[in-house]
């Protein structure tokens, strides 16, 4: 028999990789995983702020992720600092100010490990619904606008020609994306979301021949590494999160192998 | 004259101190053909992304006629490794078309081989083929083409321009086609207009080789060599709606110096700086 909180990681972990994977797919195709991972990075300040504010921590992560993809879209419309120089410097000044914000809140032990690295055995039932719900809606309007969002990044000038709104639909992902991993930090933590994204992405892209088959195959590697790490984390008693991305890793190294036998054999 | 499909007013753009888009008005009519010349760094691609909606001008406006159609051909399409995308899903980019539809066009354009390979694997030539086929698909009425051959051998040049004429004539769309080289632009263009971040000049085909902005552009040898052109100088230049502040030179006198060509050379010797600031 399976122990509640097993069951309840296995349940939001396997959700947050479904929403992951078409996400995913996406940040690997339009080349944003230093974007996801400076939005990560600011969720810590999100915590703090929870804290500090009396507000739900999730909503402070949610909250901060979102404002910081809105910095980042104005930030990136001026070309005096280039666009990854604009996000180191929210990365990590937002971090420093989440630490230094952490330690004025007095009289509770924030667990740092939990959020830097995800807490997955300690997701509870309004953890699942949250991420039921965000990622549902999050799923819907992605695609919704799945087609103009792809013919943009496949060219912005031919999207454009089409009268493809480019600049709404860019700032739309953006803060469907900061909403995504808002939600995801209490699972996969800040330093290994950008994992959970960009890794099963990578894996199914050795086997699509389309971006929707890549897009469900992320899903599928995704949950399937969840399962893998969870179970890894059960048996041999491993971080959990760590344990997840590891079996990523894994099944992205199983998938290169695979398809370069398949290559060298088809071809000899 | 009809209403324009498309028409840029008076547009200026700077990135930083550069000035790449000086006061440019451009009008595309219903069916019109107008192929856009001009050096590397002229802003070209900087005019038409404007016109598309894509770079928005620091002043002057652009007007889309309602519910216009703009196909718009890339001058090489590089679809990243990273995502797959077989030729008959690229077909379907903007909007879901049969694979039967897809056959179709595809053998149109003489890409039938093609629907199940995936893009980042097509040859220049079969790339472009492929964006026509596309277009044939979207049925524009106007058709954009950023130097549609910049990625194709010699011989394949004059078969996609071939291919590119007989897919206007089935379309019966207008056609603003951006080059940087003369050698092939299509002989039945309506207005050649010679672009260097300003409308230098501007007229029927046989008219542009000559005028002493366009020699300075493209150096004199370079613009004998090509024998489709010749200037007519002593037409009225109606170049006023086109030609404006700037310029550093007056339109309205007869062009027929030669000479004249370094004192432009001279004039423009700002503009012509390589175009450092622009998107080309």
């Amino acid at each position: 028999m399976m122990d509640d909180f097993l069951f309840r990681a296995v349940l939001g972990g396997v959700l947050l990789a479904i929403v992951c994977g078409p996400f995913g797919a996406f940040i690997v195709w339009r080349r944003m995983a230093f974007f996801g991972d400076m939005l990560a990075h600011t969720a810590l300040l999100g915590v703090a702020l929870g804290l500090l504010i009396g507000v739900d921590v999730r909503i402070g992560m949610i909250a901060t992720c979102l404002a910081a993809a809105l910095i980042l879209a104005y930030g990136q419309r001026q070309s005096r600092i280039g666009s990854d120089t604009v996000l180191g410097m929210l990365a990590h000044s937002t971090l420093a100010l989440g630490m230094v914000a952490l330690a004025f809140v007095q009289g509770v032990a924030v667990d740092l490990m939990a959020y830097l690295f995800g807490d997955i055995l300690a997701v509870n039932t309004g953890d699942i619904l949250l991420l039921a719900v965000g990622g549902a809606f999050a799923l819907g309007i992605l695609a919704w606008m799945w087609r103009p969002l792809l013919a943009l990044t496949v060219s912005p000038e031919i999207a454009a020609a089409e009268s493809i709104p480019v600049e709404r639909l860019r700032l739309i992902f953006m803060l469907l994306m900061a909403l995504v991993i808002g939600m995801a930090i209490k699972i996969v933590g800040v330093l290994l979301i950008t994992a959970l994204l960009i890794v099963p992405a990578a894996s199914a892209r050795f086997f699509a021949r389309t971006p929707e088959q890549m897009a469900i195959g992320a899903g599928l590697f995704g949950a399937a590494s969840v399962l893998a790490g969870l179970s890894l984390s059960w048996h041999v008693d491993t971080p959990a999160g760590p344990s997840i991305v590891i079996s990523a890793a894994a099944i992205f190294v199983a998938s290169g192998i695979v398809m370069s036998a398949k290559r060298h054999f088809a071809g000899s | 004259m009809t209403a324009p499909l498309i028409e840029g007013r008076d547009l200026v753009l700077s990135f930083g101190n550069e000035r790449v888009l000086d006061q440019v008005s451009l009008a595309i009519h219903p069916g019109e053909i107008i192929t856009l010349i001009g050096p590397n760094g002229a802003g070209k691609s900087t005019l038409v992304k404007t016109l598309l909606g894509l770079q928005k001008a620091d002043s002057g406006e652009v007007v889309r006629k309602r519910g216009l159609t703009i196909g718009y051909v890339p001058q090489k399409l590089a679809i990243d490794q990273v995502l797959p995308m077989t030729v008959k899903r690229f077909l379907s980019l903007t909007r879901s078309v049969s694979r039967a539809d897809c056959e179709g066009v595809l053998a149109q354009v003489g890409a039938g081989h093609v629907i199940d390979a995936q893009m980042s694997q097509l040859s220049g030539g079969e790339t472009q083929r492929v964006m026509l086929a596309r277009t044939l698909l979207l049925r524009p009425h106007l058709l954009v083409l950023d130097e549609p051959t910049q990625g194709v051998d010699v011989s394949g040049q004059a078969e996609l321009y071939r291919l590119i004429d007989e897919i206007r004539r089935e379309l019966d769309c207008a056609v603003l086609m951006i080059s940087h080289d003369l050698h092939l632009v299509m002989a039945k263009t309506d207005q050649v207009v010679c672009f260097n971040r300003h409308v230098c000049c501007s007229g029927i085909p046989e008219t542009v080789r000559q005028h002493p902005e366009y020699r300075s552009l493209f150096g004199v040898r370079e613009a004998d060599a090509i024998g489709i052109y010749h200037h007519e100088h002593d037409h009225e230049h109606d170049l006023s709606g086109h030609v404006v502040g700037g310029c550093g030179h007056d339109h309205s006198h007869d062009h027929a110096h030669h000479h004249h060509a370094d004192d432009h050379a001279h004039d423009h010797n700002n503009a012509v700086k390589e175009g450092a600031g622009t998107n080309q």
